[in-house]
Formats: structure tokens, sequence, C-alpha cells
């Protein structure tokens, strides 16, 4: 601390500023500033006439209300944020562990020697992330209609396929109803919880938040997929033969040499899918708009929906601000799970040493 | 010790998450400078540069309003830029947030209560002649009593009936029903494999004239009156007619259909119900021969619902004069004529749709419709509770209660009027 005070290297501290003014005045101007502008929005009751900064009737300063509301006033507005909360939940849930598995799956395959044409696959796994979110929901609204490919292939095998998008049963619902636990009219399903039954609560995905499952896990696993490869590729072949040496096979040396010396990357994909996962928008705007029954709104879009329709913007920007908490809380979780139990900091990023009994120095 | 560092990770990475919302805080450019009154232009001659925003159908609609916009310019000497919005709600919203929003828009008369409420609109509504117009576009253009707008063009819903699918059932022209009785008997005749009698849109938008002829509607002056007992009566006929096999929503046809005139063009539905809109949508199908007649009346006589959009003067214009001027030159008979014939609207005013009547006679049930439908629902802050209700209703099966599901939207519109 004290060194860098000392007059002989002074004026770097006012260089480094200098340098790196331009990108803190573009950050600070289009996106610190706005959202803390948006964050002032979140606490007025602003209906989109003028500015929200000039006090006045349009933008009237309402404290916490637009928080508190969505959680104890009983209302469409509470049911209809906790039943996209609790949909982008089971979506989040759904979407999160399968994306990372797939696209770890894809990249050993890829990786693999025994593998011919691999600049052909990498391409074809990735090209789904390439093409836009639109361009994609809206082929998929044709593959999953009622007469579309899906359906027709369903039928090849005798099964009278679903309508997809009108379909607004809970996969969870359906399970549990066939395990003889059917909560829609027995009295402990019927107890509200935050303006939604247990019963709803327990709907898990519709058929119809399925499909936009399918779709999300199928787009996004391509782009974590060539994450996975650049990090296996990154793995000394000298670990990996060491651990054949050791006798370590297959999935033992998957899961104990190969997976610890790509943790990083693996921490990174589940933080990214986590936080596209919360927010997804595009997909829920093209195919759903929150139907069938309210079954595929996600909190964005509910946001979106309550500031641009309603011109409630303040009351939408607290739902934005929500999602942004529980985006924070699920990543602090996420990280406080993966975290190194027993490796010191210095030593994190060697986790694979011990057991294949190599000298320190040969891992990066 | 981590627990800072992960902190700023994840806000660093959560932050697009609120992009939605710091677009509509800085929205239209001038978000931090707005809020004055805006100084008062009284002068309609000469000089004058408007922008008009519209939600066109296409590049048709767009031509017709440059064509019509240009030629008041030309001869009050005044410009006019007319904008075709992608996305005419946000893009409004964008311009309402800053000190600069067009002067002249498409409103939907579904937006009236939520526009005027926030104090969007310059009602301009004393300026005009009321008796000009349609009674029912009147009321779809108030709010509070106040008139806000002219109102552009009307929509109404009529019966279509496949005329091939019709008389291969073996039914003539004296069979068009004329009451719910006679609809469900024609409907039964014309239920055949694929096909379905009757195929409607899943929304109280069309369901709703059932309601209407029951004696209900969903509104009532500046009320919402979902439990009327008319729209009870309305829905329950809808789930008699699902019950017997010959109504489908268009959702549930095989393949399923985006609205009902896709189901007509494709065939599996011989009847629906929509607006003279389908004579657009019908150019798909030009194989598919198709007659419009005016809905059966039910218990309480001939009921249809109302769709329209007005032109929307802005509060804050400072040219409200002349945009006055011009939105008057855009509703006489003469213009909306031209526009019915460029792209296929009906006339607002009782003049234009006599005349629009006398030119195309095939579309006459719609201008019938005209005098007993009822206009849409136009209260404020209502999204929510209108689509919770259109989803019940899409998925409403003849074993559903329909009082219920009626109690369910009254209080969810009861709850938000008061909330806001």
């Amino acid at each position: 601390m004290f060194k860098r005070r000392s007059s002989l290297r002074g004026p770097e501290g006012l260089y480094g500023w200098l340098f790196t003014a331009p990108m803190i005045i573009i950050l600070g101007l289009f996106l610190f500033a706005p959202i803390l502008m948006a964050l002032y929005v979140s606490f007025t009751n602003w209906n989109g006439n003028g500015s929200p900064f000039v006090a006045g009737p349009n933008a009237q300063f309402v404290g916490t209300k637009n928080y508190t509301d969505l959680f104890t006033r009983d209302g469409l507005t509470r049911t209809a944020f906790m039943q996209s909360i609790s949909n982008i939940f089971y979506y989040v849930l759904l979407v999160v562990p399968i994306q990372t598995v797939i696209a770890l799956l894809l990249a050993l395959l890829v990786n693999s020697r025994a593998l011919k044409a691999k600049g052909f696959f990498r391409t074809a796994f990735y090209f789904p992330s390439v093409t836009s979110a639109v361009a994609i929901s809206t082929v998929f609204l044709f593959i999953f209609g009622n007469s579309g490919a899906v359906n027709a292939f369903l039928g090849w095998f005798g099964i009278n396929g679903p309508q997809w998008f009108n379909d607004g049963r809970g996969l969870l619902n359906m399970l549990l109803s066939a395990i003889g636990l059917d909560g829609s009219k027995a009295g402990w399903g019927q107890h509200e919880v935050l303006g939604q039954t247990v019963w709803q609560w327990l709907s898990g995905p519709s058929v119809a938040m399925t499909v936009v499952i399918i779709l999300v896990i199928w787009t996004t696993s391509g782009t974590f997929m060539l994450m996975f490869l650049a990090a296996l590729q990154d793995v000394p072949p000298e670990v990996d033969e060491a651990a054949a040496l050791d006798g370590a096979t297959g999935l033992r040396k998957l899961l104990t040499v190969t997976l610890p010396m790509i943790k990083p990357t693996l921490f990174m994909v589940l933080t990214l899918g986590l936080i596209g996962s919360w927010q997804v928008f595009d997909q829920i705007y093209v195919m759903g708009k929150g139907n069938p029954n309210g079954t595929t709104l996600s909190p964005a879009f509910l946001s979106y929906q309550t500031g641009f329709a309603d011109l409630r913007y303040g009351v939408g920007a607290a739902m934005s601000f929500i999602l942004f908490l529980i985006i924070i809380v699920c990543t602090m979780l996420q990280r406080f799970l993966l975290r190194d139990k027993d490796v010191r900091r210095s030593r994190r990023r060697q986790p694979a040493v011990a057991l294949a009994d190599q000298p320190a120095g040969v891992t990066k | 010790m981590t627990a800072p560092r992960t902190v700023r990770r994840a806000v660093t990475m959560s932050v697009a998450s609120l992009g939605v919302f710091t677009l509509a805080a800085c929205g239209g450019g001038g978000g931090f400078t707005s809020g004055s009154a805006p100084s008062q232009n009284t002068k309609t001659a000469g000089g004058v540069k408007l922008t008009m925003m519209i939600g066109s159908s296409g590049p048709a609609e767009t031509k017709a309003v440059q064509d019509a916009t240009a030629a008041w310019g030309k001869s009050s000497g005044n410009t006019v830029n007319v904008v075709a919005a992608s996305n005419l709600d946000q893009q409004l919203g964008q311009g309402f947030a800053g000190a600069n929003p067009p002067d002249v828009f498409y409103v939907d008369a579904s937006k009236i209560g939520t526009y005027a409420k926030a104090g969007y609109l310059f009602p301009y509504g004393d300026q005009l002649d009321k008796s000009t117009f349609e009674d029912s576009l009147v009321q779809a253009f108030s709010y509070q009593g106040k008139f806000y707008c002219a109102p552009k063009d009307s929509s109404t819903l009529a019966l279509q009936i496949n005329t091939d699918l019709w008389k291969a059932a073996g039914l003539t022209d004296k069979d068009y029903p004329t009451t719910w009785a006679q609809l469900e008997t024609v409907a039964k005749k014309l239920t055949k494999g694929n096909v379905t009698g009757l195929v409607i849109g899943n929304d109280h938008n069309r369901g709703g004239a059932f309601m209407v002829q029951a004696g209900g509607w969903l509104q009532s002056g500046g009320k919402i009156t979902a439990t009327d007992p008319g729209n009870v009566k309305g829905l329950q006929e809808v789930q008699k007619l699902m019950q017997a096999g010959v109504l489908k929503y268009n959702t549930q046809t095989k393949p399923s259909t985006g609205w009902g005139g896709e189901a007509l063009g494709k065939k599996v539905a011989a009847m629906t119900i929509e607006g003279n809109w389908i004579a657009g949508g019908m150019k798909d199908f030009p194989g598919v021969k198709y007659k419009t007649v005016e809905l059966p009346a039910g218990p309480a006589g001939k009921g249809s619902l109302m769709f329209s959009n007005c032109w929307g003067i802005a509060a804050k214009s400072k040219n409200q004069a002349a945009a006055v001027a011009l939105v008057k030159q855009l509703i006489t008979p003469d213009q909306q004529m031209k526009f019915a014939a460029d792209f296929g609207v009906m006339p607002s005013t009782k003049q234009g749709l006599t005349q629009f009547e006398q030119k195309y006679p095939d579309q006459a049930a719609f201008v019938k419709a005209a005098a007993y439908a009822k206009p849409p629902i136009n209260l404020p802050g209502l999204t929510q509770a209108t689509t919770s209700f259109d989803s019940a209703i899409g998925a409403m099966t003849p074993q559903t209660d329909a009082t219920k599901l009626l109690q369910a939207f009254q209080k969810n519109a009861d709850a938000a009027a008061s909330g806001n």
C-alpha cells in the first residue's frame, strides 16, 4: 500500500485512471446509471407519462410498496408473479443440469480421439446457438404444432401427441396424480401460500413449458459445449497418461481426474446457465406469452407486460429487481456448494495432483 | 472471504436482467427533461410538422395513410411524417416517457382507459360531432364520461360459412341460422370427420358474442359486469355446443389453427366467427368459397362485438390544433371509403358505413352488426385480469363452472380497479 503512493510511481495511478476512463464512463453511463434509474422507478408508481424523475402525479414516490405488494397483497399481480416464479423455478431446475450434462457429454465426444470429422460435429452442435432465438422458437412452433413433426412421429407408434402449446397441465401434477396423490380436490392441496395453492406450487413445468425447456437445452448446450471443449483441450495429456498408468479408466477417470481439472469451467457454465435461465424472455415472448393458463409466464416477460401493457412500470421494475436478487442468491449458493472444501486457495487449481501422484509443477 | 467477490460477480453478471426496465426508464431520449406543459400552438395553417405513429397491417395500409396525410399536408401547407411502428404499444410508451411523443397515433379501443388515466391523450371528442359515429364507437373511446378521440374505423363480428360444405350437408340459403337452436342444428349437420361445424377463437373476444346475445356483456358504462346472468348463459351456450362436439376452439382443431379464418381456409371449420378482416385473411385460401351472414340471435336478441382504433392525439403535442384538423380530414366518409378500398377497413361514421354497405354488399352483415355490437372492455389496468380470464376461457370444457369462471374475472377486475 505505501509503496504505491511513493512519488516515483505517483503518476502511474493517474495514467491507470486515464486509460480506463473511457470504459468506466461508458459502463457507468449506459449500464450503471440506467440500473440506478430503474431502481428508482421501482419505488414509484410511474405511469410512463413524462420523466419518472420529476415529482408529480405521474411518478409519485411510493417507497417499498411495489415490492411488499408483490408478496403480501392478495390479487392477480401477486398470483401471476408467484406463478411466474414457480414456473421459472421448475424451468431452471430442469434446464441448468440437463444442458450442463449434455454440453459436457458433447464436448467429451467431440474431444475424443476416436471421433472423425470433429470439425463437422463441432459446427453442427454449435449451430443452434448461433441462430436467433426468435427464429428457432418460430420453427419449434411448427414442429410442436398439433399436426407438426413431433406429433406425426408419435403417431407412428400409435401415440396421440398432446396439444403442446395449449396443454397447461403440470408434469409433476400429472405424476403425483398417477401415483394417487391428487391434490386438485383434496384438502392438503388447496391451502393457499402466497396467492397460489400448494397443488399449483407443485405443478411442475406444464407441457407447453416443456417445449420451451427442450428448445433452450438444445440451443444453449452448443455454446457450453464449446466452453467445455476449450477446457478439455487445456487438460495436459500427461495427467491423462498418469491416470491411465494408475489404472483409472472410463467413468472413474472422468469423475476424479477430468472433472476436477475443468472445475473452473464447470463453475462458469453453471453460473452462466443459471443466470440466463432465470431471465428467459425471447422464447416466452414468441412461443407462449404466458399461455396456456399462465404456465409459460416468466418473471422477465411478466415485468415487461406489467410495464408496457398496463403502464405500471414501477411494479414491473420491482419484479425485475426481485428476479435480480433471486439470481444473486442462487449464484452465491451455487458458489458455496462448488467451493473447494479441503484445498487451500493457493492450490485450488491442482486438485488432480494428489490422486495422479504427479509432481506439482506439471499442472498449470 | 469469498462472499464479497461472489456478490460482485453475481451483480455484474445479473445486471442484464434489468435491461428491459433500463430501456423503459430512458426511452424516448428525453427522459430527463420533460414535464413542462406544451406551449399550445393554435395555428392550423401552414408550416406545422406533425408526426404520426401507426400500427400498420402492411404496406398497403402504410401507403394509404401516407397518401392521405400527404394530401392534407399539401392542401394545408403542413407536413406529416408517418411512422409505421413494429410494436406500437412499446414505441408509444417510449414516446410518452419523453417530451416529444408522436402527435397523432392509433389507439386500440381496449387501451383507452389505460392511456387516458395516465394522461397520454388530448380529449378532443368535444370538437367532433358525436352523432356522426355509431354509438358503440363513441362508448368505446369514452372514459369516465369523456369522449377522447375520433374512431378511425370499425370492425364487427359476423358468421362466416363455407358455402361448399354448406351445400354438401344438404343446406340451402334458407337455413342460415338466426337463432341459437338453428345454429346448433346446422353445426351438427356440418360436423363430419375432420370438419367441425363451428370453430371460434379461444378468448372473450369471440365467445363474448354469445354473452351479448344472451343480454350480457363484460362491461357496462364504467364498470365490469362479468357476473351478469347473460354472461353465464352465453358461456353455457358455448359449452353446450362443445358438449355436442359441434364447436371447437381454433387451437383444438386438427391441424390446429392460429385463428378462425385459418380454420375456415384449411377446411377444418365449416363456420367461424370473425370480423371483416377475414376478407384479407382468406386471400391466402383462394379455393375456399364462403359467405358472411349476421350472427344468430340469442334469447336477448342479436349481439356482436365491436373492435376499433381511434386517432389519438397526444396531450403533450404542441400541434394539437393542426392534429385535430388532420383527423377531421381523415374521418370524412370519402377518405374512409378510400381507406376501405385500399386495405379493407370498415368506416366508423354512419354515413361511411352506409356507403360501404352499398359498395360491398357481401359485407353487409358486418355493417348491420355495428348497430348492436358491444365495444371492448376499455377500463385501465386490466391486462392481467383479462389475460387470466382468456386463459380460463381457452381452457374451458363443458364441465367447467361458467359462473365461477366469471366470478373470478369479476374479483380480479375489481381488485385491479381498486388497486390503481
